[in-house]
């Protein structure tokens, strides 16, 4: 298997806080990892991290064989590179949703409109939103805006897709159609490194989960591991808390997984 | 022109009026164009530089900004019209006026687009990026066009208020509405109805405006929820 991603003792503070501290971890090709950790624990930040969209104080992160720290002026290539669904979707909201989907490839890639507009309808087809093409971001739901905001990143043929807590945003009855375009695209073998709490969506599709507290990563191993016996005291309470607050999101998602 | 008054009726006499006035309607509608494009073309990068362009950008554009509101818009137009004019080179009134007002408004058209550029949330930024644009894609084709939709009522206040500026060319002899209701005023004697009169035409103007200002601004509340 080879290495897609591979964060190196990344540190990054806001002010005085620091919010990630000296965290590594590898993420192979066609693997799904999930991020998972209390609110605070520096999940979000160490996301942004990995694609530069904030630049860490220390540590790097390496995309394949490229250091993105050592990037210089091809950042934005690289960033590029990487695909993100971010919680609150942030879908531009003077655009059709066709035209969010696009812009990836006509501004970043400069490919013809009527090249674009394949890849975007591609796209969109695979999140089962080709009929809202003409729709604006007001008009649809959370979880529609989801779905766009992930045809978005596909459309730029990422390497890797980011996901910053997709579902947390969303009434309950929304996520399960989110969990399952994430499902499809872990079916197809993308590259994904997921911050979420939909532990159903973690046990069916991820081959390692990365439990963060603090800014460090308290634990990872496998689902298996996690939910059979995890070894930190802080891992066993956060799970069962975690049970407590999400048991019915997770019940949902893993009839989601269960039905694939 | 309008020599024997009082030989006609009150209603030619005011129709005679509105059509001498009303040569200045193009005189003013373009004062207002160039202040108005000058004032945009200036505040908007202006804007940009002061949301985006860190700690200095915005100590600059806040000086700036804190000037050109500071100064009176008749104040400038002297300046360019008295002072450029005969010391450097020749500026006709108008242009002194264009460019006055111009000035004036890029340090208040500045601030709308300010505040409509950190109205557009961060994440509209955030996801520009992760898509690979540079900041520069990001504002022009993400943030921008957004900033001037949330702009647009407070532009267009910003625009009501330049129509009644452009009655400040009156001092240097350009010739639009004002001037002109002047002329009806030293020909007839009547120092009330030329003014009613002009009044009621840049009321006929200025109204419409605001009122659609107006309407953009509850459409520009519901922009903002979406998204």
């Amino acid at each position: 298997m080879t290495k897609v991603v591979s964060v190196r003792d990344v540190w990054k503070c806001y002010g005085k806080v620091e919010v990630v501290r000296g965290v590594s971890f590898d993420v192979e090709e066609g693997t799904t990892t999930v991020v998972f950790g209390p609110s605070g624990a520096g999940k979000s930040t160490l996301l942004r991290c990995t694609n530069m969209l904030l630049i860490p104080d220390r540590g790097t992160v390496f995309l394949r064989d490229v250091d993105l720290m050592k990037a210089g002026r091809k950042i934005d290539y690289y960033r590029s590179r990487f695909g993100m669904v971010f919680q609150h979707f942030n879908l531009f909201s003077h655009m059709s949703v066709l035209d969010n989907v696009m812009i990836g490839p006509r501004v970043v890639k400069k490919m013809p409109a009527d090249q674009a507009r394949l890849v975007a309808l591609e796209a969109l087809e695979k999140v089962r939103m080709k009929d809202y093409c003409k729709h604006h971001p007001s008009q649809l739901s959370g979880g529609q805006k989801q779905r766009v905001g992930i045809a978005r990143a596909l459309a730029m043929d990422p390497e890797v897709l980011l996901f910053d807590e997709p579902t947390s945003a969303l009434d309950p009855e929304l996520i399960g159609e989110v969990l399952q375009a994430m499902l499809d695209l872990a079916k197809e073998k993308k590259t994904m490194i997921c911050v979420t709490h939909e532990m159903g969506f973690a046990r069916a599709v991820s081959s390692e989960m990365i439990f963060m507290d603090e800014g460090v990563v308290v634990e990872t191993g496998s689902p298996e591991h996690f939910f059979t016996n995890p070894s930190n005291d802080r891992t066993k309470r956060f799970l069962s808390r975690l049970t407590d607050l999400y048991g019915r999101h997770e019940e949902k998602s893993e009839s989601v997984a269960g039905k694939k | 022109m309008t020599g024997t008054p009082y030989l006609l009726s009150f209603l030619d006499l005011i129709s005679s009026h509105l059509a001498f006035m009303i040569e200045g309607l193009p005189v003013t509608l373009s004062l207002t164009a160039y202040g108005m494009g000058l004032g945009f073309l200036l505040g908007l990068p202006l804007a940009i530089l002061r949301v985006y362009c860190g700690r200095a950008g915005k100590l600059l554009v806040a000086s700036y900004e804190r000037i050109m509101r500071s100064v009176p818009a008749l104040v400038l137009i002297f300046v360019f019209y008295f002072g450029v004019h005969t010391s450097v080179i020749e500026i006709p009134g108008f242009l002194a006026v264009a460019l006055a007002l111009g000035l004036c408004s890029s340090g208040y058209q500045s601030q709308v687009f300010r505040g409509a550029l950190e109205s557009v949330g961060s994440g509209q930024m955030d996801a520009a990026r992760s898509l690979g644009m540079g900041r520069l894609q990001a504002i022009r084709f993400v943030i921008v066009p957004q900033a001037l939709r949330f702009a647009l009522p407070s532009w267009a206040n910003e625009l009501a208020t330049m129509v009644k500026d452009t009655s400040l060319a009156f001092v240097v002899g350009v010739a639009e509405l004002m001037r002109r209701a002047d002329y009806v005023r030293a020909a007839t004697y009547d120092p009330l109805i030329p003014f009613l009169l002009v009044a009621g035409i840049y009321f006929a103007i200025v109204f419409p405006i605001t009122r659609i200002a107006g309407t953009w601004g509850q459409e520009k509340k519901r922009l903002m929820v979406g998204g």
